[in-house]
């Protein structure tokens, strides 16, 4: 009792913040991701600090970060997307297709436009969502298969070279400011303004109480339906401005962009500590944990590790995490309990 | 004399799923509807598409849908108790590769099929572990163990492929039962299927499936073993996945890390077709087998067509999502008629 009433007096809002910042979930990913950058720079010192390594290690998993962050929100509702992969490729290939049909056109409207499209996407997810009452994971299985097939009906085995792209395009995927690329300030701006909304704003915070009850939720006057289509239609627009980015950091587009980005994310968001059944985690933490995976997935080859194992390396961290985050659960659960106790 | 007729009163009442006749129960039955599909499919094809209607067709048709018949079985029981096993088209790979790199060291296949059986079971027990005795949700670890196991196979073969199998065993697994078209793979099949349906239907075990896909909770109540009947189940899923991917590296003679990848797609696109729903707690075994059944014919009439496979795709996915906002659909149009002053008298009743 006298630890409660004390604790307020003595903690300065520095101490507070930084006790928080210790305890945050997010805080063992990111010593995480530290860990693995050091023991790869030990290792080779290039993957830190030459020019090159530390732009790669900036920019490697910006594409995915922004697909990572639509999709916790998207899970923070208690919902899944499997179909982030296949809208990536398809608006990934529109990009190119939009450089080849429409001679000179501005590369903000192709921005434009492939967010719109894979919002568009994301709209046709959300709306069988909410209106099916369908869960997510089916609705979005189907139209992985079928954007997918969409995707490759319309590319067949036809490809978009660098060469059909203007080159002040192009030059968004490599590109650097203040030795920070391009890519990864997008990704950085869209982090933070997602961040924001989601822990300041009242369609952020009501995104957390339909995930943790949907029914107490609607019950509450909640606007569900709305608000999950909102979820649906950011995570398609991000991966519609994924794919854009896709086509400009790489330059080639097939039909197979994208494939298996799905499960990157969503290994991404879990990591990161957003928990699969809705209602907490945060942005940052998917953003993290996407660093995380591409950082680790590039640093094996250089710890000895063949380039093989990266996939078993993943599963093992995804089911590390879920563990974790199952044990630190019961720990607070048992707190509770015991919090319970001491007051009666 | 109140008493006597309130305890007549009970008997009367009319159950309605029982209301009406065994006929028509059957016929208006979600696998009804999935077998009527697949033979107005198989009809129209046989008489619009060139070449469908030859035993060849059905052959190949068997020997493709093999796998996804035979993970089909196990999937169904599991999404039954509202659980989900997306781990189980890795675990074919991570079994191919087993049975492949222990016959490639000198074991005789007989004993490394037992091996690559056992490492499908582990790898179900695992699922099992973390989802019953953790209690971690059954989506996320098994997508966690999705990409573990496939990583296994992956990293334990790299992008080598052990082809040298012996002829006995590969041509098993592509031999037709006597001078028929019928694959000799389907007798396996058949006995699966007929265990795992006295399983699901005919045993206490099975009833139990349901009720904790009813209630979880309500089943735990009533004295059933909720987290032991899961178990039982992921290490059934894990060991016939396993016995799916000795199969498919026989059939195609080659195993490598990447067999199967996707089959998991299917195989639940299949489960759901059949009317088994993903909430859980209402299914049988018969409707998943049609809708696997379905996928295929559809999938063999397009090719034989000359429609590109990726028109399957879009297929596959557009029949999944029909058939679940299907359901959602039909029980919102049967609310709807059951009570259609409803919305009118809440309504009002906001108003006052």
């Amino acid at each position: 009792m006298t630890a409660l009433s004390t604790a307020p007096a003595l903690g300065s809002r520095v101490v507070h913040g930084l006790g928080a910042f210790v305890k945050a979930r997010e805080t063992g990913i990111l010593l995480a991701l530290v860990l693995v950058i050091v023991a790869a720079t030990v290792k080779n010192p290039n993957f830190l600090f030459s020019s090159d390594g530390f732009r790669d290690l900036l920019l490697t998993p910006s594409i995915l970060l922004l697909v990572a962050v639509g999709q916790a929100i998207v899970i923070i509702t208690r919902n899944v997307d499997l179909s982030v992969g296949s809208v990536l490729g398809l608006t990934a290939y529109l990009t190119g297709r939009l450089f080849i049909d429409v001679p000179g056109i501005p590369i903000v409207a192709v921005f434009a436009i492939g967010i719109l499209a894979g919002g568009f996407l994301g709209l046709i997810n959300g709306a069988l969502v909410a209106f099916a009452k369908v869960p997510a994971l089916v609705i979005t299985l189907g139209t992985l298969y079928a954007y997918r097939g969409i995707n490759v009906l319309w590319t067949g085995s036809d490809r978009i070279n660098s060469s059909d792209m203007p080159a002040a395009f192009l030059a968004l995927g490599t590109q650097s400011i203040l030795f920070i690329p391009v890519l990864t300030i997008i990704a950085l701006v869209v982090l933070i303004a997602a961040a924001w909304y989601l822990r300041n704003q009242r369609g952020g915070r009501e995104l957390y109480a339909i995930g943790s009850d949907p029914v107490a939720a609607n019950l509450y006057g909640l606007k569900v339906t709305q608000r999950l289509l909102a979820a649906f239609i950011l995570c398609g627009a991000l991966a519609g401005l994924a794919g854009v980015l896709y086509a400009a950091r790489y330059g080639t587009v097939n039909s197979q962009a994208g494939a298996g980005y799905e499960l990157n994310a969503v290994g991404a968001a879990v990591i990161g500590g957003v928990a699969i059944f809705g209602g907490s985690g945060s942005v940052w933490g998917a953003a993290i944990g996407a660093y995380l995976l591409l950082t680790i997935n590039r640093a094996l080859p250089i710890l000895g590790v063949q380039d093989f194992w990266q996939r078993a390396v993943v599963g093992a961290l995804i089911i590390g995490a879920i563990v974790l985050d199952r044990v630190l659960a019961l720990r607070q659960a048992r707190r509770l309990v015991e919090a319970r106790g001491d007051l009666q | 004399m109140t008493n006597f007729t309130q305890a007549l009163a009970p008997a009367t009442r009319t159950y309605r799923d029982h209301s009406q006749p065994l006929w028509r129960r059957i016929l208006l039955s979600r696998e009804a509807a999935v077998i009527g599909a697949t033979l107005l499919v198989i009809i129209v094809a046989s008489v619009s598409v060139k070449a469908f209607a030859k035993p060849i067709t059905a052959t190949y048709l068997l020997l493709d849908i093999a796998p996804i018949l035979l993970i089909a079985l196990p999937m169904t029981l599991i999404i039954i108790t509202g659980e989900i096993d997306l781990s189980v088209a890795s675990i074919v790979g991570l079994s191919s590769v087993t049975l492949g790199v222990l016959h490639s060291n000198g074991m005789p296949i007989e004993a490394a099929g037992l091996v690559a059986l056992i490492v499908g079971a582990a790898a179900g027990a695992l699922n099992g572990f973390l989802i019953t005795v953790v209690g971690l949700p059954s989506l996320a670890v098994t997508i966690g163990t999705l990409a573990l196991y496939r990583g296994l196979a992956v990293g334990l073969l790299g992008t080598k492929a052990v082809t040298d199998f012996t002829e006995f065993w590969t041509d098993l697994a592509k031999s037709k039962i006597g001078a028929t078209a019928i694959p000799s793979v389907v007798i396996p099949i058949v006995i699966l299927a007929v265990i795992f349906g006295v399983l699901l239907h005919l045993t206490p075990f099975g009833r139990g499936i349901y009720a904790i896909g009813l209630s979880a909770e309500a089943a735990r109540f009533s004295g059933i073993h909720v987290e032991r009947t899961k178990f039982i189940l992921f290490v059934l899923s894990g060991l016939i996945s396993a016995l799916a991917g000795i199969y498919y590296t026989l059939r195609f003679s080659s195993a490598r890390g990447d067999n199967a990848t996707g089959l998991e797609l299917s195989v639940i696109a299949a489960v759901l077709l059949g009317g088994v729903s993903i909430f859980g707690g209402r299914g049988s075994t018969v409707g998943p087998l049609a809708g696997a059944v379905l996928i295929g014919v559809l999938a063999s009439a397009l090719r034989l067509a000359n429609v590109t496979s990726d028109v399957i795709n879009i297929i596959t996915g557009t029949l999944l999502v029909a058939s679940v906002v299907a359901t959602s659909f039909l029980a919102w149009l049967r609310t709807k008629r059951a009570r259609p002053g409803k919305k009118t008298e809440t309504l009002v009743a906001a108003k006052g």
